[in-house]
């Protein structure tokens, strides 16, 4: 029986199959993954968690930007991505993604670069479907159902997923995103991690509805609640609706339980507006520990291997800073050129003024 | 006393709740947190949840509700936490908010304030350093104002709230925290649609509005320093806007340059030049200049100057002028 099936988000009923302590609840629903797979989704977890620490520690010495920090959010992040295929795929994510691109083979010194202030970070690399995040809280829902209709109309059998907060499910971009999908019966996956807060907003001053899951409902497809800090659980939720999509079986929307470990961003005091105890009590249920006293049960896990995922990761981080550090900026005539295909005379002058702005003050 | 902008803007609130209890504040995070830059610190506190409070995260549900609210007589004060995020809300400001007066022959107005923080110069991530008060101005029935110092903050909110037709209330954030300032500590009102000449001069008038002001008036100060004389003039409600000023000091010196961070290309500069050419053409000594962002998108953090219009540029747009 199908997961969505088993689980209905209007009776309360969400998708667990690791414990908080990390041992299995539900071992008839366990995945059948191989042991390299298993010791992958960890090291991808571990290095999401070190990536994401790396960039925090960037931001408060001034080396990089304002950032979006994903700590917590590994589970969902690394689950969601790692069941795509991200050459026929595609996929619409939102600014903390940090574990998404970084599973998706995003190569990592583009991602610093973007944080740091550089455009030219944000550019796909060509073969992977992975549009640049949207920053305009819940717009990219709307991409991801047009692409999704896109890939019907052109016949292919692929699947098209899409992340958000619980924050955006109170835009208007979501409702009209959720509503073409079931129109269209397109094949998406949206996959909403709920961290509980939209910067100082908590979830249930978001929406009345006791679950964002059962709002699938009344657009016509199946909504399935998950343990979001259970990456077993969000890889096998997100895998069958995978599948569903690419077999012709429209969308499905995972709510993916979490919660936000950190600040909404390094411009925000989370300790301003809610309880010290809310985020103690979180931490006891830290996706990466569960995950690894589950692999540990298997024998898969021991202090060598984590000392080896720490440092292969820790390697992987530092070369990409050093490389996103040691590109030069933009010149100016970068800063025009993609404006349009081609630049304007109007933009020939404007650039050539800022030349000579430039000149003038023997810059 | 001497504040910021921030502390300004909040006591003109603060003041503005406590003398009518038709005000009310919404937005994402305005409440508990303060708003992200902490422009409604504390109101929370001093005046409750029901005339403070945070909404979900949708900009064009903000203003939607605050129509409807202010249907039944209460006076929204909204904040749209950037103005890069407003654009979902256009649709109510364009075809509700600003001509609501109009298409009921006045039974029904929707005098509500919009606050926004806008402008680059804070290093900040994508949407949130553009300035696109074109937009708005182009609308009819919208007043559209900026403030230029904490002081100008207060007196300008507090006539916005006071107005009866719809104010989009643009807080250049570059000046949020820039300088403090003497703020008169009561009532402080500086009436809508009228210009102030910062600073007299008799060669160039300089018009400008927002974070452009304080770089108008360190222009001015090196032009002197080679013995030109500039006349700065903030514009403060942008539309509808005050021409009378601009056209004596335009009739007086001879010259004009308008500086915004906006891009050029269908620009508030546009409008402005216009008035001048078609009312003060013989006046004039020299083409009407604009100074002004270019126009692309403004630049991630690592080269967001580039696109800075600052002192150096307006400096070269007076030296133009006076060479023509």
């Amino acid at each position: 029986m199908p997961l969505i099936d088993r689980f209905a988000p209007t009776k309360g009923e969400r998708l667990e199959i690791l414990g908080a302590d990390g041992h299995l609840v539900r071992p008839e629903l366990e995945p059948s993954l191989p042991p390299e797979s298993l010791k992958r989704l960890y090291a991808l977890m571990v290095a999401t968690r070190l990536g994401d620490q790396k960039a925090l520690n960037l931001q408060r010495q001034g080396r990089l930007g304002t950032f979006a920090s994903s700590r917590g959010h590994e589970a969902c992040q690394v689950g969601t991505a790692f069941g795509l295929r991200p050459a026929e795929d595609w996929v619409f994510p939102y600014f903390r993604d940090f574990g998404l691109y970084l599973t998706l083979g995003y190569p990592l010194d583009d991602f610093y670069h973007y944080w740091m202030g550089h455009e030219a970070g944000l550019r796909t690399p060509e073969g992977l479907n992975l549009f640049s995040f949207a920053i305009p809280v819940g717009s990219q829902i709307l991409h991801a159902a047009g692409a999704g209709m896109a890939a019907d109309i052109l016949g292919k059998k692929i699947a098209v997923v899409t992340t958000f907060g619980d924050g955006a499910t109170s835009e208007g971009d979501f409702h009209e995103g959720l509503n073409f999908a079931g129109v269209f019966r397109t094949p998406n996956v949206f996959v909403c991690y709920n961290n509980q807060w939209a910067i100082s907003t908590p979830r249930r001053r978001q929406t009345a509805s006791p679950t964002i899951a059962q709002k699938a409902a009344a657009y016509g497809f199946p909504g399935l609640a998950v343990d979001g800090n259970d990456v077993l659980a969000v890889f096998s939720a997100v895998s069958e609706a995978l599948d569903r999509a690419r077999s012709g079986g429209g969308p499905t929307l995972i709510e993916a339980e979490t919660y936000r470990m950190g600040d909404h961003t390094t411009a925000d005091d989370a300790r301003k507006y809610r309880p010290e105890g809310e985020v103690k009590d979180w931490e006891s249920r830290d996706p990466i520990l569960r995950f690894q006293a589950y692999i540990r049960d298997k024998g898969l896990w021991d202090e060598t291997f984590e000392t080896d995922v720490k440092e292969k990761a820790a390697s992987d981080i530092e070369k990409a800073v050093a490389e996103a550090e040691s590109r030069p900026a933009a010149t100016p005539e970068d800063v025009f050129a993609h404006t349009f295909k081609e630049m304007t005379p109007r933009l020939r002058d404007e650039l050539a003024e800022l030349r000579e702005t430039h000149e003038e003050a023997g810059r | 006393m001497k504040m910021t902008m921030v502390q300004a803007l909040n006591q003109a609130l603060a003041q503005e709740m406590a003398r009518d209890p038709r005000v009310v504040v919404l937005g994402e995070d305005v409440g508990r947190d303060g708003g992200v830059f902490r422009v409604t610190e504390g109101l929370i506190d001093r005046y409750g949840e029901r005339r403070v409070f945070d909404t979900p995260l949708a900009e064009s549900g903000i203003i939607g509700i605050s129509v409807g609210m202010a249907a039944l007589g209460l006076k929204p004060v909204a904040e749209i936490q950037f103005m890069g995020f407003i654009y979902p809300a256009f649709n109510q400001i364009l075809s509700h908010v600003a001509r609501l007066r109009n298409r009921t022959r006045g039974r029904f107005t929707a005098p509500l304030v919009i606050r926004t923080p806008y402008g680059a110069g804070v290093r900040a991530l994508e949407h949130h350093s553009e300035s696109t008060e074109a937009f708005f101005c182009h609308i009819p029935g919208l007043t559209v104002v900026v403030p230029s110092s904490p002081a100008e903050a207060k007196g300008l909110l507090t006539a916005s709230i006071r107005s009866e037709d719809p104010v989009v209330f643009l807080e250049p954030s570059r000046l949020y925290r820039a300088e403090k300032e003497e703020v008169p500590d009561g009532d402080f009102e500086i009436p809508l649609r009228q210009a102030r000449v910062v600073r007299e001069g008799k060669d160039v008038t300089a018009v400008g509005w927002g974070a452009m002001i304080p770089a108008i008036l360190k222009a001015a100060e090196e032009a002197e320093s080679s013995g030109l004389s500039v006349e700065a003039v903030d514009l403060r409600t942008l539309t509808p806007f005050d021409e009378e000023t601009i056209l004596a000091s335009v009739k007086k010196t001879g010259r004009a340059v308008i500086v915004h961070e906006a891009p050029k290309n269908a620009g508030l500069g546009a409008e402005i030049s216009a008035v001048i050419a078609e009312k003060a053409l013989l006046s004039l000594e020299a083409p009407v200049l604009r100074v002004t962002g270019y126009d692309i998108t403004p630049p991630l953090p690592k080269t967001e100057d580039y696109y800075y219009v600052g002192p150096e540029r307006i400096l070269r747009g007076i030296r133009r002028l006076m060479e023509f």
